[in-house]
């Protein structure tokens, strides 16, 4: 590819890097801890649970679509691996269990919305509140704690000092971006979300294809809520209170347009970077998280904003 | 806020009924008050609109040329044309929707510029469009106070304004709950609703864009019981209309347009439904057709008895190898419904389709695409192209089986298919990587083309093959159809423009409401035959 090419399909992610650059050069002026190798492993850590969550919300976004679920999802893989775990169930087979409950629940989602009709953001947030539901009656509303060793090092573990949930996360985005871009999932993933009725007249089977990427962002919350269990040591069924929120913002500051067709994983990667870096410099610099909101969603604003005006100007 | 879209008089109207003086603004409101201000010793020959030598390009068309235009107090003008004849555009300039390139507009003798959809409407121009323009949900009185609501401290007036509604409906003759939302109400009604939108904002020209297409014989006689109402009271109307029958009815004088130009104006009477057909048909065939015919093979697909309700009525009809099958009709009378049916993109309800003999199940643009058909959808943008994709991305989207292993697309394969598409077809564009967006029409339309080669499609559906795109790049498409023909492709084409289905078939399906009306060979086949076959002659 050309570089002139490179810069018309990956401009945006340019932009948001820079944006990245920026927001760290400054916190690393204002705060000397902020540029520490634990400090920016600790930035790593914390990103990872939204940022694999936005894996799968970039995905449902390109194709025009929403997930108010992810969160709710999240809770009810994490509580149904951690009791198998807690029975005695081979933590190999519960961690299968916890992502397939997440696949479920995407499945449901996605079948609501291609066989019922039903618009994305109804039929998510129905099922935010009934998979939030069942999280808390399959616990009774407790958490559920304790495991072991080997499972918590999903969480804890490193590997050549790089913790094991950074690997994950971005082994996934690895794998994400490869299909994105160079598998059929990944084509009609644009195709349904740029123009759905040219896919259709195009031969695209889009019910299929939207469950699946439904089911994939399920399977997404599920794996996340893997990382999450071991690193609480606990499943919670309230965990993931509003990771959906936390992931659309990465989505939309990546470049991801919410009209759907565009957008790619590096720039949601990127995107929860930022609001990653975000929340560690403003901690750092001892700003209270009620300002953290507001600062937050400025950024968000912001950056909508800003890729807004550039679509513009390049029209 | 809403007084803010409305004019001085309509405000003054309103404090006038909210201070107690209902009567008086009611009666100086009235269609009674109208007469006595308006009509004249001899009102036909007064002028309420002059159009004259009205002009319109649009970036390498003429869709007017000079074409001059009048309507008289208190008539019903019938403006006939094909497709594409200019009706359309010359009443978006009537009604503000465009702006005219060149001419001259007079209302009631003085020249006005009119700038806006808005500005017709305070000039007393109204247009009731063929869909209607209501909101589905409002009531009936809120669609005709819609942007002019009478208030009161503030607030909506209901009362008033349901009281008005009534009132100005009744005069049309209309008794209708005014409180009901509009889309319970029957098509006739939502007309109606329309029209006293247009009277409540003291319209003096009625624009009717074919206003009887969804109309049953009772509502039709009752809609031209209202008209010459309306007529009584001055108010003019220019009315659009395919139904020779209807206007011979309802009309008082006639004009017809024909690509752009004003071909004749004619009292009714002196007319005869043989001549307007010829007036209308009679266009300018040139040679820009390179129509090379290849020998017809065998039998391709077959339709039979083909149903879909209310749309498609017993279809039946064979498609041989190597010819073009040209389908003629206006808009409206199915072909596109036929297209998609066959296509599996609508469901069918009765009927079979046979491909190279064998019966077919389409139930999906999946299966068609299967069994080597490929559809050119009418709206490139809106159907046939995922714009913000690459044009390799569209050419590949329906062929990714043949690219990919596991679901895994092979890049350059599909770089050398899409690049070998782009030379073959003389796609215009910098690069296979430019998004179709930025391509022209002509070249767009490649792209869709190049989807179907890359598909190895059998069968090519054209629904208007050269809508929108230039004259170069219409020769290139013919050129491309007399390549896929010599090929033994078979190729089934839709076409609003007569000049070429005549230009281009082979043999000429011609359809009315639904139906299959008549077939023709091209060469017995003129212009004015498809034209009356089309209009259910």
């Amino acid at each position: 590819m050309k570089s002139k090419e490179l810069l018309i399909h990956y401009g945006r992610q340019f932009g948001t890097l820079a944006g990245l650059i920026v927001l760290s050069l400054v916190l690393w002026i204002l705060t000397p801890h902020f540029l520490t190798v634990s400090n920016l492993l600790n930035v790593a850590q914390q990103t990872t649970i939204v940022a694999i969550i936005a894996v799968g919300m970039t995905f449902v976004i390109i194709t025009a679509g929403i997930d108010l679920s992810v969160g709710s999802v999240l809770a009810v893989a994490g509580v149904v691996m951690a009791t198998l775990l807690q029975k005695g169930v081979p933590p190999v087979l519960a961690l299968l269990v916890g992502l397939g409950t997440g696949l479920l629940g995407g499945v449901l989602n996605g079948l609501l919305i291609t066989m019922g009709k039903l618009p994305p953001f109804i039929a998510t947030l129905g099922m935010m509140s009934m998979a939030r539901g069942a999280a808390l009656v399959f616990t009774e509303g407790r958490p559920v704690s304790g495991f072991s060793d080997a499972f918590r090092w999903i969480a804890v573990g490193e590997v050549l000092y790089i913790p094991v949930p950074v690997i994950v996360m971005l082994l996934v985005y690895g794998i994400a971006h490869f299909v994105l871009t160079r598998t059929k999932l990944g084509r009609y993933t644009y195709a349904i979300g740029g123009n759905e009725e040219a896919a259709i007249l195009s031969g695209v089977n889009v019910r299929l294809y939207k469950t699946l990427v439904y089911g994939l962002c399920g399977m997404l919350s599920g794996l996340a809520a893997i990382i999450l269990t071991a690193r609480l040591n606990s499943a919670q069924p309230i965990a993931g209170m509003m990771y959906e929120l936390d992931a659309i913002a990465a989505t939309v500051i990546g470049g991801t347009s919410l009209t759907g067709g565009e957008g790619t994983v590096l720039g949601t990667l990127i995107g929860a970077l930022i609001i990653g870096v975000l929340r560690n410099g403003l901690n750092l610099l001892d700003i209270s998280s009620f300002v953290q909101q507001i600062v937050i969603g400025a950024v968000i604003v912001v950056a909508v904003l800003l890729d807004m005006a550039l679509k513009a100007s390049r029209k | 806020m809403a007084w803010k879209h409305c004019d001085k008089a309509q405000r003054s109207k309103f404090w006038l009924i909210h201070n107690g003086a209902v009567r008086r603004a009611v009666a100086s409101w009235s269609p009674s008050r109208y007469r006595s201000l308006y009509s004249t010793d001899n009102p036909v020959n007064k002028l309420a609109l002059q159009m004259q030598h009205i002009r319109k390009t649009f970036p390498g068309v003429i869709a007017l040329d000079d074409v001059s235009f009048t309507l008289r107090t208190g008539e019903v003008h019938i403006l006939l044309g094909e497709n594409g004849a200019g009706k359309s555009t010359l009443m978006k300039i009537l009604s503000g929707a465009y702006q005219k390139t060149a001419g001259e507009i007079q209302l009631n003798g003085q020249a006005v510029e009119i700038k806006s959809p808005k500005h017709a409407q305070e000039l007393g121009i109204g247009i009731i469009y063929q869909e209607l323009n209501l909101v589905p949900q409002l009531s009936a009185a809120a669609n005709i106070f819609l942007g002019c609501e009478p208030m009161r401290f503030g607030l909506i007036d209901r009362s008033a304004m349901e009281r008005e509604a009534s009132r100005l409906l009744n005069e049309l003759g209309i008794e209708i709950d005014v409180r009901r939302p509009v889309q319970a109400l029957s098509i006739a009604a939502q007309q109606m609703v329309e029209v006293a939108k247009a009277i409540s904002l003291n319209a003096r020209i009625l624009i009717m864009d074919e206003p009887t297409s969804a109309l049953t014989e009772h509502e039709i006689n009752e809609l031209f019981a209202r008209i010459r109402q309306l007529k009584a009271t001055g108010v003019s109307i220019v009315y659009i209309s395919h139904r020779m029958e209807e206007l011979f009815e309802i009309g008082d004088r006639v004009t017809v347009l024909r690509d752009g130009k004003n071909v004749g104006t004619y009292n009714i009477a002196d007319v005869t439904k043989a001549e307007l057909i010829r007036l209308m048909a009679n266009r300018e065939l040139t040679n820009q057709f390179p129509k090379v015919r290849a020998p017809r093979g065998e039998e391709a697909l077959r339709v039979e008895h083909l149903s879909r309700d209310g749309t498609l009525h017993d279809i039946s009809f064979t498609l041989y190898r190597g010819e073009v099958l040209g389908i003629a009709g206006l808009l409206g009378s199915g072909r596109t419904e036929l297209a998609r049916a066959i296509f599996g993109a609508d469901k069918i309800d009765s009927g079979q389709i046979y491909r190279n003999g064998q019966l077919q199940l389409i139930h999906s643009p999946q299966h068609a695409i299967h069994s080597g058909i490929g559809f050119l959808t009418e709206d490139r943008k809106t159907q046939g192209l995922v714009l913000a994709l690459s044009v390799k991305d569209n050419v590949c989207l329906p062929n990714l089986n043949q690219f990919a292993r596991f679901g895994v697309v092979s890049n350059s394969a599909e770089n050398r298919a899409a690049q070998s598409y782009v030379n073959e077809l003389r796609i215009k564009t910098p690069s296979i990587r430019q998004q179709v967006v930025n391509l022209s029409g002509g070249n767009q339309q490649k792209v869709v083309l190049g989807k179907w080669l890359c598909s190895r499609a059998e069968i090519f559906i054209f629904d208007e093959p050269t809508r929108g795109i230039d004259v170069g790049s219409k020769a290139e498409i013919y050129e491309i159809i007399n390549q896929l023909t010599a090929k033994g492709v078979a190729v089934l084409m839709i076409s609003s423009e007569l000049p070429e289905i005549l230009g281009m078939s082979d043999r000429i399906l011609v359809m009315h409401q639904g139906r299959i009306n008549g077939e023709f060979m091209a060469e017995d086949a003129t212009q004015e035959k498809l034209l009356r076959c089309a209009l259910g002659e």
